[in-house]
């Protein structure tokens, strides 16, 4: 699938890019493989950030001054980096929010409010984050509509065909996540949207871990929304993205009201602002908006092909390294997968694991990735997850593998 | 591995792998769940009681090698114990996982079983798996009726 022609990445010179890659920790030099919780960050990502701090500060969008039409000017730039990078039809189609949390409340809250009734019907998946669950429940409910589950199989791979006969004409949305966080499976995300739109539903894609591992392209797809953070690909924390179609977007009611997503205000009438504004109460993360739109030019220089291709390779060896380790189940083996290693051990308990190899410098995430569902279907309490970037090097596997044969010499 | 070694003593491993009184308690006096939802461990402690004695003690559950061992030894020295006593040994074993006072060498001599919890110190996160099975047992001789929870 993915071309010979591309030429492969110089990752040792792109990890100069990254000051935090070069730290000891615990006397051992950093092991860097939680990337699915947050991703480390580029130099150029944190110089944006100093540099409008130290230069631009201001206000947005109120301000007649020259900072605040400068800061106006890169974010508002920095929404149509994101419509770029996402291939939307136009920028307006692009809410900045806290994070995809964030991004998934206000779909959950506005959408449900304006199209959820008593006996619709909402479709999520069993490998879902607890951000793309409990929105939900909380909207059906306000709503009266009811939750129902897309159950995987043991590869942790949607189950389709009951997908299908799941949707009905009472179904309004379906929420599924394009690359799991807990067990790395990619999901069909373009057959997932046709088969809704055949029944008349709606969807959102969680592309919270997505973005980060493979192109995205929402008009290709035809998501109807579209949710990522900052922080998960190389950008800051307390940055997210909304892509909605415009005529849904627009069609809404605002998820929160104060300055700025309104035309005027007087205690008879408040008429609201255009989209995107109109999702944009408050001040907004000006600097994170930037240092987002930064962290995507850096992520496009690279060039998402190329790291796809080298995080497979690193999957193909991190699932070989793991495989040879006694007692070590992967939890996750779907075919269309990327850069997460899931694994229970038999001797230890994951958090026991997580401890001692970090006493090794390796960082890795342990417990149930708040996705307790998956956890469930599994039978187990929790996991171990050890989650790659572009950044990561076969030789960091083959330190994170010695370190669990550590865990299984200790417990011996 | 010096510091790991101090946390993983032979004694927690051993518990780890043979949990003593590792079973439940038929008519218990107090049956109470300990739940760490950062980590998903989750144990039940049994106490049976009679008057002011723990006639016996028992767990069920499953987590990490830390909170294991850590109701296991519990569990092995409370039985027989009175009220009071398990009350101070609940307090001393608070103080050794979790105070910043050192502890010398003839200190940890004296805290016999207990002192092998100290390592979790150097261990901040893994602290509320230490002390979930003995804060579970104190809830429970308090005659609270909600389990512990170390969040």
């Amino acid at each position: 699938m993915l071309t010979a022609e591309l030429a492969p990445l110089d990752v040792e010179t792109l990890r100069q890019d990254f000051p935090i890659l070069g730290r000891v920790v615990r006397g051992k030099p950093l092991v860097y493989l939680d990337n699915a919780a947050t991703t480390q960050k580029p130099q150029q990502v944190i110089d944006a950030i100093s540099r409008y701090y130290s230069e631009t500060n201001s206000n947005v969008h109120r301000g007649v001054h020259y900072l605040s039409e400068q800061a106006t000017l890169q974010y508002e730039g920095a929404r149509r980096r994101v419509a770029k990078f996402l291939n939307a039809e136009s920028a307006h189609e692009i809410i900045f929010t806290r994070g995809t949390t964030e991004a998934i409340n206000l779909v959950a809250a506005s959408f449900g409010r304006k199209f959820l009734r008593e006996g619709d019907e909402v479709i999520l998946t069993e490998m879902e984050h607890h951000s793309n669950i409990v929105p939900w429940q909380m909207a059906c409910d306000a709503s009266g509509a009811t939750l129902r589950v897309v159950p995987i199989n043991d590869e942790g791979e949607l189950l389709m065909d009951q997908f299908r006969q799941m949707l009905n004409p009472r179904t309004k949305l379906v929420a599924a996540v394009h690359l799991s966080n807990a067990l790395g499976t990619i999901n069909p995300a373009a057959e997932i949207i046709e088969l809704a739109h055949a029944a008349g539903a709606r969807v959102l894609i969680d592309g919270a871990q997505a973005v980060s591992h493979l192109p995205v392209d929402v008009r290709a797809l035809d998501a109807d929304f579209y949710v990522f953070s900052g922080h998960k690909i190389f950008g800051p924390t307390g940055i997210g993205v909304l892509y909605g179609k415009t005529e849904l977007l627009e069609s809404m009611p605002p998820y929160q009201g104060g300055g700025d997503m309104i035309r005027s205000v007087s205690f008879q009438r408040t008429t609201y602002n255009d989209i995107p504004y109109k999702f944009e109460a408050g001040t907004p993360h000006i600097a994170g908006a930037i240092g987002l739109a930064a962290a995507l030019d850096y992520v496009e220089g690279v060039g998402l092909e190329r790291i796809a291709a080298w995080e497979h390779e690193l999957l193909e060896y991190g699932t070989e390294l793991l495989q040879n380790i006694p007692g070590l189940r992967l939890i996750g083996t779907a075919r269309q997968k990327s850069s997460v290693l899931s694994f229970v051990l038999e001797s230890a308990h994951p958090h026991d694991i997580g401890t001692i190899i970090d006493s090794q410098g390796v960082a890795i995430r342990t417990g149930h990735h708040c996705a307790e569902p998956v956890m469930h279907r599994f039978g187990v309490p929790a996991t171990a997850r050890a989650s790659v970037a572009f950044y990561n090097t076969r030789q960091e596997l083959e330190v994170l593998a010695s370190a669990i044969h550590n865990v299984n010499q200790l417990f011996s | 591995m010096n510091d790991l070694r101090d946390l993983y003593q032979e004694i927690i491993l051993d518990h780890n792998r043979n949990p003593r009184n590792f079973r439940k308690i038929e008519g218990a006096t107090v049956t109470l769940e300990g739940h760490n939802p950062l980590c998903g461990d989750r144990y039940t402690i049994y106490l049976l009681l009679d008057d002011d004695i723990v006639k016996d003690i028992s767990f069920t559950g499953a987590g990490c090698a830390i909170s294991k061992a850590s109701a296991s030894v519990m569990t092995a020295m409370l039985k027989g114990k009175t009220r009071a006593e398990a009350e101070a040994l609940f307090q001393q074993f608070h103080e050794v996982a979790t105070g910043h006072a050192p502890i010398g060498n003839a200190q940890l001599e004296s805290l016999g079983k207990l002192g092998v919890f100290a390592g979790v110190r150097e261990f901040p996160m893994r602290v509320k798996c230490a002390t979930l099975a003995w804060h579970t047992m104190h809830n429970g001789l308090e005659g609270k009726h909600e389990g512990a929870t170390t969040e």
